[in-house]
């Protein structure tokens, strides 16, 4: 086992098997995503408060479960490679920021397209609206604390320390629609003895939410290997990579 | 179910297309960009390779 994790710590055997896991992981969540998207839009009942906007559902939720995971992957890289000094971890962690921010934006915006019909206007200032618009921003602090530091593993520590910090967002937009009365509805599926939605829109719902992390794992482990290369660019297996003898 | 009515999502069409239209741009814009900064890695690499050997 230790020996397995020592190899896999190898930048070229990294590389190597991350680009075998990508088209599985990559045709697998298209599969899963268009499954997913077809049930919740055609086969899925329309639901008997809110019509067919409901539907945003399958968009909107998997991707705020997305924002948040992938930023506690983030911050746990990012702790990994500051403690120990793993290349590879800082490189997780960074190639992690781009995709956490663009699924937060796409809550951010789906859930407002979802509230202009339902509640009656775009954006309110709620606990869970506001919290995950700081998501964003810690994300957006992430990438450009990484991008204004020239050496890159003093630009890896640095932004881990931020996304460390920034974990103490989690809980709170986790907790924020108990905590505190918002306008956004609290959790439905997340109560596991019984959720508190029709199964036969619960379905295409988790299987969204699968086909999303199997898309995180394609397109993190693809930045992941350009990071890599971008890197150890002076070093032999690059070389050899790009111009084979 | 007609295509039609299909379309029209009991009226709030504008509202559902839009955020399933968006979600599409933001998980097709996530796979380009690694592939198009591969490229051009591998371009840039390349470059430095023909430039070292004519010296």
């Amino acid at each position: 086992m230790m020996r397995f994790i020592h190899r896999l710590a190898s930048p070229k055997y990294f590389y190597d098997v991350a680009g075998r896991i990508v088209p599985w992981a990559g045709w697998g969540a298209l599969i899963l995503i268009l499954v997913g998207a077809y049930w919740g839009l055609v086969e899925a009942p329309a639901d008997y408060q809110q019509g067919d906007s409901f539907r945003i559902i399958y968009v909107h939720v998997p991707a705020a479960w997305m924002s948040l995971f992938i930023y506690v992957v983030m911050a746990a890289a990012g702790a990994i490679g500051l403690v120990w000094r793993i290349k590879l971890a800082e490189i997780i962690a960074i190639a992690s920021a781009p995709i956490g921010a663009s699924f937060t934006f796409l809550a951010l915006v789906t859930g407002s397209l979802w509230g202009k019909p339902m509640w009656g206007t775009w954006w309110v200032w709620d606990a869970r609206l506001t919290s995950e618009l700081i998501l964003l921003f810690l994300y957006l602090g992430v990438m450009a604390l990484y991008g204004a530091v020239e050496d890159k593993r003093m630009a890896s520590r640095a932004a881990a320390i931020l996304a460390i910090v920034g974990v103490v967002n989690i809980p709170i937009i986790h907790y924020s629609v108990e905590w505190w009365n918002t306008l956004h509805q609290g959790p439905t599926v997340t109560k596991l003895d019984k959720p508190s939605i029709a199964p036969e829109m619960l379905w295409p719902l988790l299987i969204m939410a699968v086909g999303f992390q199997l898309y995180y794992v394609a397109t993190v482990l693809m930045r992941a290997r350009v990071e890599l290369l971008e890197r150890e660019r002076n070093s032999r297996w690059v070389q050899e990579l790009v111009q084979p003898r | 179910m007609s295509f039609q009515e299909f379309l029209h999502m009991g009226g709030y069409a504008a509202y559902v297309w839009t955020s399933y239209a968006l979600a599409l741009v933001v998980l097709i814009a996530n796979v380009v960009q690694p592939l198009l900064q591969r490229r051009r890695l591998f371009a840039a690499l390349a470059r430095k390779r023909r430039r070292s050997a004519r010296n």
